[in-house]
């Protein structure tokens, strides 16, 4: 019922607005929109623009034409087995993520509510990562994880954390969620605090218990958080770089060169419009992931 | 004396559950977060060969002054920082002050050219921006390895966050303040800057922290647009730790992850209410 007011206080509002278009031309003009908007369009818009453009060319470092050569990047690529390597695991990892940080986030909340001294104090300490520079983090836990690092002394255990060509990638992963699970959490926990008393005093006057109320009634109003939440940590992660780069550098035998590791590893040797290619790639992927996922997740949010 | 507002129930309520709970978080509190640190804590006090096997045992002799001096030294912190500086700053300034100003405009007239625009705008949240030609274009506008030109690709690919969080932020503002200023007379740009932009200090609190982690941060887009040329703290790091690594010289990898990370836990630890409220406040609008 809460939900349904607001909903058509929006709708009030937008159609006021929209019934004043002389006074909007006065008092809200269009030119305060432009230099967002030329920023945007030079340094965001335009070299994707480009993307498009070079990633059908033969653009090196090593001589100064560049002629169009259609697409043998993408087949050259395709051939050797890169593209679809990156691409899985890209995709893997990125899912990996979403999942770690958005339990991890989801736990902490919720072990973490109740506002007491210990519990704020806890709240500053999982935000520590978040402030701390990504490839420190790399560096910490490549540190901790060698075979004579902290970890395996302390579990007096002899193990490779980072050299498995199978799990290396969901360490990395489980890196990368510890890194901003903060966040998470502090976003669930806001969530949270937005669910009114009311409707769980209800829950609890109608007999449902503890666990029953928080699934059937709090869970389903956290739908803004976790849409926010899942899709930053998915998509966020599918740009990563400085945590993979810093543990593993791609491996062990690329299990972990996510697209950016490539488009950086590849600049670096001057082959421009091979970084290009994939740098499109990693465009075309998140595009084709982002509208299906958000799309998703907010539909779920009506339906409450 | 504020009445004592009953807790609110739910899983944490459970009788048993609160005695635990204060136990599990510590724990877990150590566990994740105390064993990291502590790791870089005592590794960057250790001398060269204690160093070399990073463990989390006390080091017998104390050299994290020491460390610390050579990598103030050898790292070059201080141009550093202020090259870090010289990029965060007007970068911040700049996406902020534009940002909202797009915003306010995209909110308020809820045209259908707007919503296109609006959402060209924020598809820049999860479109990831084009590294590699961005370097092409810098180089064509005379701007590459500049700050102007890092300035510009941070405020281009952080642009569509600020829009984000601050058009939403504006639409739950009521227009009765700026229908008063207009009233009086005043212009759009005095209306935004008295009535509009002070308003908006909670969200552009958010929109601050945030952007400022991530550029702050940032070594995989400064790689590309001022690597070599220009030196920030991630890139430095970034430098110093290829070097050490090959050396196994954790005690200056972690004694430069302290410098580093200093200046934001600082900021954090005097402003932390205002950030987690801001936060908190910001994401879930």
């Amino acid at each position: 019922m809460l939900i349904t007011t607001s909903r058509r206080a929006a709708s009030r509002t937008t159609t006021a607005t929209r019934g004043r278009p002389v006074v909007g031309r006065r008092t809200h003009p269009m030119w305060f929109m432009a230099p967002a908007f030329a920023i945007l369009l030079v340094f965001f818009f335009l070299p994707t623009l480009f993307n498009f453009v070079y990633a059908f060319t033969d653009w090196s470092g090593f001589k100064s034409a560049i002629r169009p050569v259609g697409l043998d990047n993408f087949t050259d690529l395709a051939s050797n087995g890169t593209l679809f390597r990156s691409l899985r695991v890209t995709v893997v990892y990125a899912v990996l993520v979403a999942i770690f940080q958005n339990a991890f986030g989801f736990g902490l909340a919720v072990l973490l509510e109740r506002d007491t001294w210990l519990n704020r104090v806890a709240r500053v300490f999982f935000l520590i990562p978040v402030l701390m520079s990504a490839l420190a983090v790399g560096y910490i836990f490549q540190a901790l994880l060698k075979p004579a690092g902290g970890l395996n002394r302390l579990l007096g255990i002899d193990h490779a954390w980072l050299g498995d060509t199978t799990w290396t990638i969901v360490v990395v992963a489980l890196i990368h969620a510890w890194k901003w699970m903060g966040l998470s959490m502090l976003i669930y926990l806001a969530g949270l605090k937005t669910v009114p008393d009311d409707i769980v005093e209800a829950a609890h006057i109608d007999g449902a218990s503890r666990w029953r109320t928080f699934w059937a009634v709090r869970f389903p109003l956290l739908a803004p958080a976790i849409t926010f939440n899942v899709a930053t940590a998915l998509l966020g992660s599918m740009n990563g770089f400085d945590i993979a780069q810093a543990t593993t550098g791609g491996g062990p035998a690329r299990t972990t060169e996510i697209l950016n590791i490539f488009i950086y590893r590849t600049f670096g040797q001057g082959l421009f419009a091979q970084a290009t290619t994939m740098s499109l790639v990693l465009f075309l992927l998140v595009a084709l992931m982002a509208f299906p996922v958000i799309y998703v997740l907010r539909k779920r949010e009506e339906i409450l | 004396m504020t009445p004592v507002v009953p807790d609110r129930r739910g899983v944490s309520d459970a009788p048993v559950w609160r005695r635990l709970q204060p136990v599990v978080t510590f724990v877990l509190v150590v566990l994740s977060i105390g064993i990291p640190l502590w790791l870089v804590l005592v590794t960057a006090a250790k001398s060269r060969g204690e160093a070399l096997t990073p463990d989390l045992s006390l080091p017998t002799e104390w050299h994290l002054l020491e460390n610390l001096g050579q990598v103030w030294g050898d790292g070059e912190v201080l141009r550093a920082s202020l090259g870090s500086l010289l990029v965060v700053v007007p970068s911040v300034i700049g996406v902020l002050l534009f940002g909202s100003m797009a915003a306010w405009i995209l909110a308020r007239r809820a045209t259908r050219l707007n919503a296109v625009l609006y959402a060209l705008a924020i598809s820049g949240i999860v479109l990831p921006p084009a590294v590699v030609t961005v370097v092409l274009l810098l180089r064509q506008l005379g701007l590459a390895g500049s700050a102007v030109g890092m300035i510009g690709v941070y405020m281009g690919i952080y642009m569509s966050t600020v829009i984000f969080f601050v058009t939403g932020f504006v639409r739950t503002i009521p227009t009765s303040l700026e229908e008063a200023a207009q009233l009086d007379g005043a212009s759009p740009m005095r209306v935004f800057w008295l009535v509009v932009l002070p308003l908006l200090r909670p969200v552009l609190a958010t929109a601050t922290i945030l952007v400022c982690l991530y550029v702050w941060n940032d070594v995989f887009y400064a790689f590309f647009v001022i690597g070599g040329r220009l030196d920030t703290l991630p890139l430095n790091l970034f430098r110093v730790a290829s070097a050490g690594l090959y050396l196994n010289n954790w005690h200056l990898i972690f004694a430069y992850v302290i410098l580093m990370s200093l200046p934001l836990v600082v900021v954090f630890a005097v402003a932390q209410r205002k950030i987690i409220s801001g936060i908190t406040s910001g994401a879930v609008k």
